[in-house]
């Protein structure tokens, strides 16, 4: 720091970086990629390894014997289902209590702000039926959850059948000790949020459901199952929650153990993992996996049924049972046994599992990236920022005193202040050369900041509370309505009054425009980096996109080809590659057509996943990101 | 409300009446003994409605003398251990529970005894003790060593004094509540090591008698494990003249009749226990086997009772007509068939209805809200009396570390606020005292009562977290005591001639039952820093970013400048340094010095 101090140094050193600047943000920006994409190599991502001593030694000795009671009782449920039309509520509870848990069951309803027409659902009602196994002995203080969701057609039946088959057994054994909760949630994540909202008695969204509920005391691990078929041939693991929040990684390593033990295969990501490392094949296949991941962490949407557990600081995975066209096949004992080994290790923890990394990603179900390995790449993209912004402070003005970086801002702060100093002073020669220059007042950034930030706001409220009267006036349904809203608020923006600043003294001015990017740049600069710590991969993606037009847009120069670059950067636009490169991973290509229809449907579900759950990207990206995006617009257009 | 301080002073006097007013003719001395001391054992079965069983042990010692004069040297039945303790401590009364487990009184009925889980101790001292924290702090200290537990855990941090919710089961003049201290331990474990202890204190042990069936290894294969020793002193006869000591311990079990019947919830004594009664404790003066064999539903024969019983009993228990078929092993003629006594019981027909009778009164009590900062204590009280309002005394303590806010504190009855009638509150002292909050509420007939209160959770010292501080910390059970309303009228009935499980808690009249209940103990996790590795890295960056932001807060607030070689003569350098000292003397603060050298301006 001493050298920053010294002012020869420091002058010398900002030389240096007005000089290469361009160059700088070159390097930083590519060195941010190739950090990110080094990180699917086995340097950077290390073995996982368990680190909860309560789940690691000891392998407990699972003897789940009933395979074919739970296909018994799948079919049973299956056709009771279909009579009922619907989840057969009596036939549960009367099975459960059979088996003797505590039955309890709960009615909930929730009218959708607009019509959700990929599942084709407005108000819903439902009931979540769950089933609590006391554990002998212990007061009821912690509890674990098998949930498994009741969706509409013959999906499912299997998983239900063998957590009831679970439960028989578990039932007859001596050494639970916390609570074991069976449930079985209507209208998936809807009921899964009802269930959870009622059992901590929160009202986080507008949920309605009624009844006192047996409770079990604080949940401490959740698992949710899916399964559609007799047999399974592998089983994948989701682990992104909402707002992507991750469980803790032993979760997903007991998972992993357990798979091991009982030989079965598991994937992540759909991506059964590659025992070679070392090739170039295998480092394209977990560099598709770790994408995927960040993908479907970055969209902030709950992968599974888990995904809500995690907001009630309950660590929680989702497991499906895939049955594709793979050899060797695995019957239902065999996954029975597999969640009964989870269970008993999860029984046998003293503590919440906290020993192992919250913030991670997986290039495959062995390896991880901790936050510490991945943290740089995205610092490169900021760097960058760092950088522009202190080329903007010192850089295209050498004035008479040479200025560094951030001074620009100081002085915009302490404008007054300097300039009664230095007429105090005596120094009258530098008070001269300031006053001099127009100075853009504050004022004049009012203006841009406003309309940006009102924008923002009109995306974020008019399409749902304007879908009524869209509906009167254009031939569209509700859902379309909302959806044409936001993209028609959305290109609005653009053409807003952008040049109000004119109006203003030393409005107009290269100055002025400095000072509007360098606040454009310092606050992307910011919200990305607490996007970053929150949901890495939104901070990433949005990062690897928005930085090089923002650190590249100026009213001068070539303003079509940064206008074009500048649109392209754009959160939509984002999305929208993002949606392509999905299906591209996933190896199901989308065509122009499809990818579009994705993208309605990924903005209509943006905008569920806010109302429902209280997912947090879409005021994220229209609250901050958008009116960011737009001050840079703002500059672009700035003469 | 006028009625809210009358039933709170019904409840006041009830302990004080109650055994006083009660206590009859003294039972007739044990085989062999002297006058003065008497033993009578008694095991009480009852199938639960949810199909467990529950067997309730009740071994009860009288002693017709005066412990506390401490002049008391030879002791027979009474144990000389707990004798002592009470002469020396001033124990006017002396409660303590150990439990393993939580009753559900929702579908097992109202306990024969509440305990809550983990070890709960209150005790009443004579108000001779000269100074009761120390007495107390003592007591709990020998008791830890006598029962193996814990109890040495109790300080003045989970230590209270209610006001109304304890008040004496034995005689007693007057009712001081200073004397009183109650304190629970909802972590603790109990295990063989607190049973043996225990078993000691009998007179018989656990060579004859009942006892023989307390084998640790079926004890602690069921759901619900509860023990307790009473001391309190009674009537010696019905004038009331002189005083006589009871010594009362009991043993609660709760066995899971699904797991071991594969379904069937018939059971006998052998499968419970794995032995048979073949004698009574020849010490004992009664000693009796009680069935629950009270018929559901108006529907008699619906199960059978094998062999025949001595006899049957009929009574009031707690609201409820009940019938029992009674065992007495003193009877010779029992033993007469067979060498020893398996009770067994068969259902005739397999119970399938799910309609479980709740209990009139029953609690739960949950935390709500997430995240690590604020929460709630929700307390739901159901009274699910068809008709008849009765008021409830509920008891909290809360430890230090979850700070109430009592604003928020609501009473939430059928949607509208019930006001309590009565309220104790005493706030918390970091480190001291827990909160303690008392209050009288009325429950409406039919009506579930929601209580709420909202708490921070504080951030403890690093030194004062628990070894594991991610299990969370434990806050102790509410305590609900009520009278409540019976649906069948009792009969006064002599306490000394009826069952020992009806006669702890004495009814104050015909139409009315007490009942103390507790809730579940609750787990709260509280902001807890990460005691590993990346902690030490979170510490270490933080100082490396602190120093950066140092240097980097300097360079934003400082202007430099460059020396530009003095060119002034003396008189300038003179000028400059008058005027740089009447700067400091004026203590102007922002100073601009741009003449010599590289110059700070601090802002």
């Amino acid at each position: 720091m001493g050298l920053l101090s010294d002012p020869h140094c420091r002058r010398a050193l900002s030389r240096l970086v007005v000089r290469l600047n361009t160059p700088l943000c070159v390097l930083s920006y590519v060195a941010g990629l190739g950090w990110f994409l080094a990180m699917a190599l086995p340097p950077l991502a290390p073995r996982t390894y368990m680190s909860e001593n309560a789940m690691g030694s000891t392998m407990v000795e699972e003897q789940f014997p009933h395979g074919e009671r739970a296909l018994a009782y799948a079919r049973d449920f299956a056709a009771q289902k279909k009579k009922a039309g619907g989840i057969p509520v009596a036939w549960l509870e009367k099975t459960m209590w059979g088996l003797g848990l505590e039955v309890y069951k709960q009615p909930f309803a929730r009218t959708l702000p607009f019509p959700d027409e990929s599942r084709e659902r407005y108000m819903v009602k439902g009931t979540n039926v769950y089933g609590i196994l006391r554990a002998p002995r212990a007061a009821s203080t912690e509890s674990l959850v098998l949930s498994v969701p009741c969706s509409e057609g013959t999906q499912n039946s299997q998983a239900v059948g063998l957590m009831l088959a679970l439960a028989a057994y578990f039932r007859g054994q001596i050494y639970w000790a916390k609570d074991i909760i069976f449930l079985v949630n209507e209208h998936d994540l809807l009921g899964m949020e009802a269930w959870l909202e009622a059992y901590h008695d929160v009202n986080v969204t507008e949920m309605q459901s009624s009844g006192t509920l047996g409770r079990a005391g604080a949940i401490q691990a959740a698992v949710a199952l899916e399964l559609s078929s007799d047999v399974v041939t592998s089983f994948d693991v989701a682990v992104e929650g909402l707002n992507g929040q991750l469980p803790n990684l032993d979760l997903v390593n007991l998972f992993h153990a357990f798979c091991q033990k009982n030989g079965l295969l598991c994937t992540i990501q759909g991506k059964l993992q590659r025992s070679d490392w070392d090739t170039l094949p295998a480092y394209a296949h977990s560099l598709q996996t770790l994408l995927l991941m960040v993908l479907k962490q970055g969209s902030g949407r709950p992968q599974g049924d888990h995904g809500l557990f995690l907001r009630y600081h309950i660590e929680a995975i989702t497991v499906r049972g895939i049955n594709s066209f793979r050899q060797y096949k695995y019957d239902m004992t065999t996954v029975g046994k597999t969640l009964e080994g989870m269970f008993r290790k999860l029984n046998n923890l003293l503590e919440r599992l906290h020993q192992s990394y919250f913030f991670y990603l997986l290039p495959s179900l062995s390896r991880f990236v901790s936050i510490g390995v991945y943290m740089p790449a995205f610092g490169f993209l900021i760097l960058v920022l760092v950088l522009k912004i202190s080329l903007l402070g010192g850089g295209p003005r050498p004035g008479p005193r040479g200025l560094h970086a951030l001074d620009l801002w100081m002085q915009l702060n302490k404008c007054e202040a300097a300039s009664a100093e230095r007429l105090w002073d005596g120094d009258q020669g530098a008070a001269h050369a300031v006053a001099e220059e127009p100075r853009p007042g504050l004022l004049a950034l009012v203006p841009p900041l406003l309309v940006c930030h009102a924008a923002g706001l009109a995306l974020y409220l008019l399409p749902v509370l304007g879908q009524r009267v869209a509906t009167q006036h254009f031939p569209v349904s509700e859902a379309e309505a909302v959806v044409l809203t936001l993209i028609a608020i959305y290109v609005a923006g653009m053409a807003l009054p952008h040049s109000a600043h004119r109006a203003l003294p030393g409005g107009g001015s290269d100055r002025g425009w400095m000072t509007l990017k360098l606040l454009a740049l310092l606050y992307l600069a910011a919200q990305l980096s607490c996007a970053a710590l929150l949901n890495f991969s939104l901070g990433f993606l949005l990062a690897a996109t928005m930085v090089p037009a923002a650190a590249a847009v100026r009213p001068t120069g070539p303003r079509l080809v940064l206008a074009a670059l500048l649109v392209l950067s754009t959160p939509a636009v984002t999305l929208l590659l993002g949606i392509f490169l999905h299906r591209e991973l996933e190896e199901r290509p989308a065509g122009l057509a499809e990818g579009w229809q994705l993208f309605l449907q990924a903005l209509a579900e943006g905008l569920l996943q806010h109302h429902l759950y209280g997912a947090l990207p879409f005021p994220f990206l229209a609250l901050l990101t958008y009116p960011c995006w737009l001050l840079l617009w703002n500059v672009l257009c700035w003469k | 409300m006028a009625a809210g301080p009358l039933l709170l002073l019904l409840l006041l006097l009830l302990g004080a009446a109650g055994p006083g007013a009660a206590a009859a003719a003294a039972a007739g001395p044990g085989p062999g003994l002297g006058p003065g001391a008497a033993l009578r054992e008694e095991l009480l079965l009852r199938p639960l409605p949810a199909g467990d069983v529950a067997a309730a042990f009740q071994f009860r010692t009288r002693w017709d003398a005066d412990l506390r004069r401490g002049a008391v040297s030879h002791y027979r039945l009474f144990p000389k251990a707990l004798g002592q303790l009470v002469a020396a401590q001033g124990v006017r009364e002396l409660h303590l529970a150990l439990t393993q487990g939580f009753w559900r009184t929702r579908s097992w009925g109202q306990p024969p005894l509440g305990a809550p889980a983990g070890a709960e101790l209150w005790v009443w001292f004579q108000d001779t003790v000269p100074d009761v924290d120390k007495a107390w702090k003592e007591l709990s200290n020998i008791l830890s060593g006598i029962f193996c537990a814990s109890l040495n855990f109790i300080d003045s941090t989970n230590t209270v004094t209610p006001t109304a919710s304890f008040k004496p089961l034995g005689l007693a003049n007057g009712t001081d509540h200073r004397l009183l201290r109650y304190a629970v331990l909802p972590r603790e474990v109990v295990c063989t090591e607190n049973l043996t202890p225990w078993k000691k204190l009998l007179p018989c042990g656990s060579k004859a008698g009942l006892a023989v069936l307390l084998k640790a290894e079926r004890l602690f294969h069921s759901s619900y494990h509860s023990q307790a020793v009473h001391i309190r002193p009674i009537c010696r006869d019905a004038s009331c003249l002189a005083v006589s000591w009871e010594l009362r311990q009991t043993l609660t079990v709760v066995f899971d009749s699904f797991t071991s019947g594969q379904g069937k919830k018939d059971w006998s004594l052998f499968k419970m226990f794995s032995r048979t009664l073949t004698d009574a404790c020849p010490l004992a003066s009664e000693s009796k086997v009680y069935v629950d064999i009270s018929p559901k539903n108006e529907e008699k024969e619906f199960l059978e009772v094998t062999p025949t019983p001595t006899s049957v009993h009929e009574a009031v228990v707690q609201g409820d007509k009940r019938t029992y078929a009674v065992y007495d092993l003193l009877s010779p003629s029992l033993f007469n068939s067979s060498r020893s006594l398996n009770v067994q019981l068969k259902w005739k027909r397999p119970q399938d209805s799910q309609e479980l009778s709740t209990p009139v009164l029953h609690a739960q009590r949950y935390v709500s809200g997430y995240g690590l900062q604020t929460g709630e204590i929700s307390t739901l009280v159901h009274n699910t009396h068809p008709y008849r309002a009765f008021p409830v005394v509920l008891l909290e303590t809360v430890p230090w570390y979850l700070r109430l806010y009592v604003h928020t504190l609501t009473v939430i009855t059928k949607g509208k606020e019930n006001k309590p009638s009565y309220i104790h509150y005493q706030p918390a002292q970091d480190r001291k005292r827990p909160h303690l909050l008392e209050m009288l509420i009325q429950l409406p007939a039919n009506s579930v009562t929601k209580i709420t209160i909202q708490f921070e959770r504080a951030l403890l010292k690093w030194t004062e977290y628990t070894p594991d501080p991610n299990h969370g910390f434990y806050v102790s059970p509410s305590v609900l005591s009520a009278l409540v309303p019976s649906v069948v009228a009792m009969k006064d009935v002599d306490v000394e001639e009826s069952p020992l499980f009806a006669s702890l808690f004495p009814s104050s009249d015909g139409s009315s039952y007490f009942v103390r209940l507790y809730t579940e103990p609750l787990l709260v996790n509280l902001p807890t820093p990460d005691f590993s590795m990346p902690y030490n890295v979170i510490c270490l960056t933080c100082t490396v970013v602190a120093v950066c932001y140092g240097s980097f807060y300097n360079l934003l607030t400082r202007t430099f400048h460059v020396e530009e070689p003095s060119r002034g003569g003396l008189a300038k350098r003179l000028a400059n340094i008058i005027q740089n000292l009447e700067r400091v003397c004026n203590l102007q603060s922002l100073p601009v010095m741009r003449r010599a050298g590289v110059k700070n301006e601090g802002h």
